[in-house]
C-alpha cells in the first residue's frame, strides 16, 4: 500500500475511501439483515424449550388446548413435578442418573489424564503403535460392542445392575487424545526444572501437569457428564429394574403407562434439562472452548 | 521392569537408570486406559466378530457356527435393507441442511459489527446441551397433528393435515428436521472458530483488490474453511448413521413397534438392537453391527477422498 499511495496518492486515497463507504453502508444493511435473521432464529430454536417449561407448570386442559396456550400464569403450579417427583419416582431415576455420570465422568478423566500424560511426557517402546491402536479404535461404533459387552456383563453378573451401567464407559480413546493434545502443549522446560528439583513422577503429573490442563479437564468432563446422562442405548439394553433406571429409562418408559399425559412427560422432561442448562450457563465458556479445541484440532 | 530390560539389552541399545525409570513410568501410566481399552473395546470387537459367525442367542446352549451365514441373511432380509435406507435418508436429509444454515449463521455472526453475539450464540447452543430422550418428548408435541406448534404454524399458511409422526411419508422428515434444529449450534460453534483462524489480511486484500463479498466468500473464505467442512461433514455423518434416541422415542408411541408406521424410521441401529435384544438373535444383531461400521468406514474414506484439497495462500 505504501508503495501504491506513493506513486499515485490522490487516486489511491479517493478509491479507497469510496470503497469504504460503499462497504461502510453494506455493513449496517448487512448487519440489520443478520440481526433481523438471527433474533427470528433463535425463537426458533428456544420456543420447544421455552413451551417444555410452561407447559411443565400448566394442568393437562390448558397444554392440549387449540390454538395453543403459551402463557397462562394464572394457572401455573408445581404439581406436574411434585406427581413426576414423587409418585413416578424420578428423585429414584435422578439420583441413578446423577450417580453413574459422576463415577463415569471420574472414571474417564482419571484413565484419559494418566493416559494422554504417558504420551505426551514419555517415550517409551510402542509408543506409536499403541497411540494408533487408541485413534483408531475412535472408529469403532458402540453398536459393534454393545452384544458382546453385554455377553461380557452376563457372564460377570452386572447385567440389571449400577456397575453394568458405569463399567463400559470407564475409558475413553476420544478423552485420551484430547489430554495428550493439550499435554503436548505444555512446555517441557517446566516439567524438567520440576524433576531436577527433586519432584517424584505422580508429583509432577498431579500437581503440575493437571493444574495446567484445566481447560481441557472442564471440557472433557462435560463432554463425559452430558454423554452419561442422555445415554439412551445402553442403559436399555443393560437395566431390566425399575430400582436401576436412570433418567432416559424412565423418560421412555413411564410414557408407556401415562400416553399422553403431556404435562407430565413435560415436567420429565425438564427435570432432565433443568440442571444441564444451569451447569452450561455457568461453564459457558468452558464448554465452547472445549468444543473449538476439539473441533480445530480433530 | 525385568522384560523391558531384556527388550533393551536384545535391541543392543543401553538404557541408562534415568531412561528405564521413565519407561516404567509411562507404562504405569498407561496401564488403567489400556487395561480398560483391552477388556471393554478390543476383546469386544473380536468377540463381536465371533459372535457374527453363529447362531447366537441369549438363552444358554450351543452356539451353531453359520459361518457368514448372518451376512448373506442380512442383505436379503427386506427390513435390513429398509433401515440402511432409512438411515441414508435420514443422513442425506440431516447433514447437507444443518451446514448450509449453521455455515451462513456462523457468517452472520463473526460480523464484528453484530451487537449481543454471545447472547445469540448461547440460544443456538442451548438445543445442544440438552438430552436427546428429553426433546424427543417436547417435538412429539410440536408434531402433534391438533394441538402441536409446526401445524399451527403451517396453518398461517393454509397448509394443514399433516400427520407427521403418525405418517410413514412424514415420520423421518419430522426426525429430520428435529436433528437439524438439534445439532445446529454445535456445527455453527465450530464454523465460527474456523472462520476466525481465516487471516484477516487476506479478506482485507480481496476487499482492496475490488472483490465484491460474494467474490471473496467463494474464493477466500470458503476454501480456507475447507479444513473445518471436512471435519464437520465427516462427523456429522459418522453421528447421523448412528442415529437411534430420536428416532425411536419420537415415533414409539404412534403404532406401537419402535420402527415407526411401517417402519418408516426404523435406522440401522434401531435394526440392530431389536434384532438382538427383542428378538434374541446376538448373531445376526452382531453381523448387522458389522455392515454398520463397514458403511461409517467407507462413508467416512470417500469424504475424505472427496473433500480433502490442500490449499495454499502466499
Amino acid at each position: 500500500m505504501a508503495e501504491l499511495s506513493t506513486v499515485a496518492p490522490v487516486a489511491s486515497v479517493s478509491r479507497h475511501a469510496r470503497i469504504r463507504k460503499r462497504q461502510g453502508l453494506g455493513q449496517i444493511v448487512i448487519t440489520a439483515v443478520g440481526f433481523v435473521i438471527l433474533t427470528l432464529g433463535a425463537v426458533w430454536m428456544l420456543l420447544p424449550l421455552v413451551w417444555m417449561l410452561s407447559a411443565s407448570l400448566m394442568p393437562l386442559s390448558e397444554v392440549i388446548k387449540v390454538p395453543p396456550v403459551w402463557f397462562a400464569p394464572a394457572k401455573y403450579s408445581l404439581a406436574n413435578y411434585q406427581e413426576v417427583w414423587g409418585r413416578v419416582g424420578f428423585a429414584r431415576f435422578f439420583l441413578n442418573s446423577a450417580f453413574v455420570a459422576v463415577v463415569i465422568t471420574s472414571g474417564q478423566l482419571l484413565t484419559s489424564c494418566m493416559a494422554g500424560f504417558a504420551f505426551a511426557r514419555y517415550d517409551f517402546p510402542g509408543r506409536t503403535l499403541i497411540f494408533i491402536i487408541i485413534l483408531s479404535t475412535m472408529m469403532i461404533p458402540f453398536q459393534v460392542i454393545m452384544i458382546p459387552l453385554f455377553i461380557m456383563m452376563a457372564r460377570l453378573h452386572l447385567v440389571n445392575t449400577i456397575w453394568g451401567l458405569i463399567v463400559p464407559s470407564l475409558v475413553t480413546a476420544f478423552g485420551i487424545f484430547m489430554m495428550r493434545q493439550f499435554m503436548l502443549g505444555v512446555p517441557r522446560a517446566l516439567l524438567e526444572a520440576a524433576r531436577i528439583d527433586g519432584a517424584s513422577e505422580p508429583y509432577i503429573f498431579a500437581r503440575i501437569m493437571l493444574p495446567l490442563c484445566k481447560p481441557a479437564l472442564a471440557a472433557l468432563a462435560i463432554f463425559s457428564f452430558l454423554g452419561s446422562w442422555d445415554n439412551f442405548l445402553w442403559p436399555l439394553i443393560i437395566i431390566n429394574s425399575k430400582e436401576f433406571w436412570t433418567l432416559p429409562i424412565a423418560m421412555s418408559r413411564f410414557t408407556e403407562q401415562y400416553i399422553s399425559q403431556t404435562h407430565l412427560q413435560m415436567a420429565g422432561a425438564s427435570i432432565m434439562f433443568l440442571p444441564v442448562l444451569i451447569v452450561f450457563l455457568l461453564m459457558q465458556r468452558n464448554f465452547i472452548e472445549g468444543i473449538t479445541l476439539t473441533g480445530i484440532k480433530g | 521392569m525385568a522384560t523391558q530390560t531384556a527388550v533393551a539389552v536384545r535391541a543392543g541399545r543401553k538404557w541408562s537408570t534415568q531412561r528405564r525409570r521413565e519407561v516404567a513410568w509411562a507404562y504405569a501410566f498407561l496401564t488403567p486406559a489400556f487395561f480398560f481399552l483391552i477388556v471393554l473395546l478390543l476383546f469386544p470387537i473380536l468377540f463381536a466378530f465371533w459372535i457374527s459367525l453363529r447362531d447366537w442367542s441369549l438363552i444358554p446352549r450351543p452356539y451353531p457356527f453359520v459361518g457368514l451365514g448372518n451376512y448373506v441373511e442380512a442383505f436379503k432380509d427386506p427390513l435390513t435393507i429398509k433401515s440402511i435406507k432409512n438411515t441414508f435418508i435420514y443422513t442425506i436429509g440431516a447433514v447437507p441442511v444443518s451446514m448450509v444454515i449453521s455455515l451462513a449463521l456462523a457468517l452472520v455472526m463473526n460480523l464484528e459489527t453484530l451487537p449481543f453475539r454471545t447472547l445469540f450464540r448461547t440460544a443456538y447452543f442451548i438445543p445442544v446441551i440438552t438430552s436427546w430422550v428429553a426433546v424427543s418428548f417436547v417435538w412429539i408435541w410440536m408434531f402433534e397433528p391438533r394441538w402441536g406448534l409446526v401445524n399451527t404454524f403451517l396453518a398461517w399458511f393454509g397448509i394443514h393435515g399433516i400427520k407427521w409422526l403418525a405418517s410413514p411419508k412424514w415420520a423421518l422428515p419430522a426426525v429430520i428436521i428435529v436433528s437439524i434444529w438439534k445439532g445446529l449450534g454445535y456445527n455453527m460453534v465450530i464454523f465460527l472458530a474456523g472462520l476466525q483462524t481465516i487471516p484477516r489480511e487476506l479478506l482485507e486484500a480481496a476487499k482492496i483488490d475490488g472483490a465484491s463479498r460474494w467474490q471473496s466468500f467463494w474464493s477466500v473464505t470458503l476454501p480456507l474453511l475447507n479444513p473445518t467442512i471436512v471435519f464437520i461433514t465427516v462427523t456429522a455423518v459418522i453421528g447421523s448413521l448412528q442415529v437411534f434416541t430420536p428416532a425411536v422415542i419420537m415415533t414409539s408411541g404412534f403404532g406401537g413397534e419402535a420402527g415407526g408406521p411401517i417402519n418408516s424410521t426404523r435406522v440401522m441401529v434401531y435394526h440392530i438392537y431389536s434384532m438382538a435384544f427383542r428378538a434374541n438373535r446376538l448373531g445376526y444383531g452382531a453381523a448387522l453391527a458389522f455392515i454398520l461400521f463397514a458403511i461409517v468406514l467407507v462413508v467416512t474414506i470417500i469424504q475424505l477422498r472427496v473433500t480433502q484439497r490442500d490449499i495454499e495462500y502466499g
